[in-house]
């Protein structure tokens, strides 16, 4: 219907994550054309041009995060952060799948930017074909001279890896995912000092997510201007939405930033199955609040949706229709994020684990409507106060479904109970 | 009193409630003339630590490549693991308590794990990972680690599963007996519905026309402000013209207290860079 494929131009072509198609398609032109013939300067104020904003969940200016990286001869880091783990998002395995030597461009012209030498795609451990794909696209780029010494007989030089997580929500974010990458435990850092100043082996990091870094080799092809005219406001550009849950066609959809999302969930995904109605959905990745169907006809913009009072995230969707009830959804949700708290900071590692069990109670009918207010109590005690995102991440959406929700949520605790003594006195 | 099910009941580490041996000295890094190492494994783990400029990135490889060879992460294994890498057992442990991939219980060397995360939940993935348990259990499925697991990132397959790095779905309830005896008598499950397999396809993506192979488009699909997809659906009306690509604007002064970007904050989405840009200014 209305999808603009930039990104997915070619992505079902066959073949295309070998080099060879790849560049039959165009590729590595990007990558030469910012190596000979563009200044580093010139290659971060085209990134810092095109308004491209981060595509991991935090939407910060990708240009703009490049050149903190401090100037001078010392050893700097890429990051590639491909620990897709946020649940509903998909997007970064389409691209890493079908066109994994994309990523290695943009990895590329992503260290070029920052002036780093060494780079490192950290993978989630789950994607182990799509893993098995980049070792492979990352052999055939060093086979070229696409990567290590003198690049294309110019001075840069950057070593890439491939390296695998072994399973852990949190190594998404970027300081936890630093830790994993030295072999430890993916516990998240306190910042100050940010990675730009320390962050991978004490060194200077860029760490950026799979289709921000995809998007590059696009900005430099083209230009800021051409890209800057896609997309709306400040959200420039296209944005891959992984769209899922209650609806009939459920998939990665690229579409220009500002189309509204009633376009994207009723006119690409073909909205909730037949004869049922929208709940409510999450605009951005289960750590958004959620938003409900008056909400539909705003725009898909970064600004929009902080509007609206949740975020656009990693562009996940996920719809939830109307038979879907709330509770047992909510304590899915927390059950999740109590799993995946490293432990390292309280307001987390209890935050989680209480609002689990006290979901536990409302959902077997033990609850009263006063544990409605210390579960809303508990979500504001987190929000803020946790040393990364993971504790806000089950605390916002949570505290949105009681906001939107209550009377739902008190509805499920009476019929729990009701059924509940129903069981006893038969007993 | 002590509720011991409330105890259990939250994420602790494995092994938090066994005694500490006070009868034994904490195990030191080990000597590597006396650990046999299976050469492969010493070549796999010499391989990965050579890639990094600090040898102990290379640990989550390493356990990984360990676990292929042992099945988990045994004592065994992670002595050969700290022998090459010569690092003391226990840190190797506290690594692999900490990732969901390692097993650091003897529970099957090969895995399915059953995504159960928000979007599979809303399609009815619980029911199907307790048909897979309950078939495992009927049929004796043995040396298989069969386990929910967080979000696989296959939203569009949900509900589904990966069977050891295999992505499989949607899959059904009622075959769930199907996948279990596949794994039993060593066959692969569901040919064809795997996210390497050839031509793999979902369901409703059949009918649907290839999308065009052109390349990028020279101008971005436009849509009236405040245009909704109503509109341009029912109305057949010909495109409006992309007004002109406005010129770039002029660098703006940076005052403190706003983000370089002119965007606004919002503090509930707590976007941690604009703190970050602080800091670097200053």
């Amino acid at each position: 219907m209305s999808e603009t494929r930039v990104l997915l131009a070619n992505i079902d072509e066959p073949g295309l994550n070998t080099i060879g198609v790849y560049e039959r398609l165009g590729g590595y032109a990007s990558m030469r054309k910012a190596l000979l013939e563009m200044s580093t300067e010139q290659v971060l104020h085209e990134l810092e041009e095109s308004g491209l904003r981060g595509r991991g969940g935090a939407g910060f200016s990708m240009g703009k995060k490049a050149s903190f990286i401090p100037k001078g001869a010392m050893d700097k880091y890429l990051c590639c952060n491909a620990d897709e783990s946020e649940p509903g998002t998909f997007k970064d395995r389409l691209l890493m799948q079908k066109n994994p030597h994309l990523l290695v461009e943009g990895c590329i012209i992503g260290s070029i930017a920052a002036g780093a030498n060494k780079g490192f795609i950290f993978i989630r451990g789950e994607y182990e074909l799509q893993a098995d794909i980049l070792d492979a696209a990352v052999a055939e780029a060093y086979d070229k001279g696409y990567l290590g010494e003198g690049i294309l007989g110019s001075d840069h030089t950057f070593d890439l890896v491939v390296h695998r997580g072994q399973g852990a929500y949190i190594c998404g974010e970027e300081t936890a995912l630093l830790d994993a990458l030295e072999g430890k435990r993916g516990n998240p850092r306190l910042k100050p000092p940010f990675p730009a100043n320390q962050g991978l082996y004490q060194g200077p990091t860029l760490i950026n997510n799979v289709e921000t870094l995809c998007n590059t080799p696009i900005i430099i092809e083209h230009g800021a201007d051409w890209y800057r005219k896609f997309g709306e406001g400040n959200s420039t550009g296209t944005k891959l939405v992984s769209v899922s849950g209650n609806v009939q066609r459920p998939g990665n959809y690229e579409i220009e930033l500002g189309i509204s999302v009633r376009e994207i969930i009723y006119g690409l995904a073909g909205g909730p199955p037949e004869g049922r109605e929208l709940k409510c959905f999450f605009p951005g990745g289960s750590s958004a609040p959620v938003l409900t169907p008056e909400h539909l006809d705003l725009p898909y913009t970064f600004e929009a949706m902080a509007g609206a009072g949740s975020m656009l995230g990693s562009g996940a969707i996920i719809v939830v229709d109307e038979t879907e009830p709330l509770v047992p959804l909510a304590l899915r949700l927390a059950e999740f994020y109590r799993h995946e708290s490293c432990g390292k900071c309280v307001p987390c590692r209890e935050g989680t684990n209480w609002t689990v069990k006290m979901l536990e109670r409302v959902d077997e009918g033990e609850g009263t409507p006063m544990d409605l207010d210390i579960l809303e109590q508990v979500q504001g005690n987190i929000i803020g106060n946790c040393l990364c995102v993971l504790g806000d991440s089950m605390a916002m959406p949570v505290a949105s479904m009681l906001k939107h929700f209550r009377g739902e949520f008190e509805q499920h605790m009476e019929q729990a109970r009701t059924k509940r003594d129903l069981a006893e006195a038969a007993a | 009193m002590r509720d011991e099910a409330a105890l259990h009941a939250g994420p602790l580490p494995p092994g938090w409630d066994e005694a500490v041996r006070l009868d034994e000295d904490p195990a030191t890094i080990p000597d590597p003339a006396s650990v046999e190492v299976p050469p492969q494994l010493r070549a796999e783990i010499e391989r990965r630590m050579a890639m990094y400029p600090d040898r102990h990135s290379a640990v989550l490889p390493a356990l990984a490549a360990a676990q292929r060879l042992h099945g988990w992460c045994s004592p065994e294994a992670i002595l050969q693991v700290a022998a090459v890498m010569q690092v003391t057992p226990a840190y190797l442990s506290s690594v692999a308590t900490f990732y969901d991939m390692l097993r650091t219980q003897p529970i099957g060397s090969h895995y399915v794990y059953v995504c159960t995360s928000v979007s599979c939940h809303l399609r009815n993935s619980k029911a199907v990972y307790e048909a897979i348990e309950a078939q495992a259990g009927e049929q004796g499925l043995e040396d298989w680690e069969i386990r929910e697991f967080e979000c696989l990132g296959a939203c569009d397959m949900a509900p589904m599963a990966s069977i050891d790095g295999r992505y499989v779905g949607p899959i059904e309830e009622g075959e769930a007996g199907e996948l279990v005896s596949a794994l039993k008598e060593g066959r692969e499950p569901f040919p064809g519905r795997g996210l390497p397999d050839p031509g793999f396809r979902l369901p409703w993506e059949e009918g649907r026309a290839a999308p065009d192979r052109g390349g990028p488009p020279e101008e971005p699909d436009v849509h009236p402000a405040g245009g909704t997809w109503e509109d341009g659906e029912m109305l057949d009306v010909p495109p409006v013209p992309h007004p002109p690509a406005k010129p770039p604007p002029p660098p703006r002064p940076l005052s403190p207290g706003t983000s370089v970007a002119g965007e606004k904050i919002d503090p509930a989405t707590r976007d941690r860079e604009a703190e970050r840009e602080e800091e670097e200014r200053r």
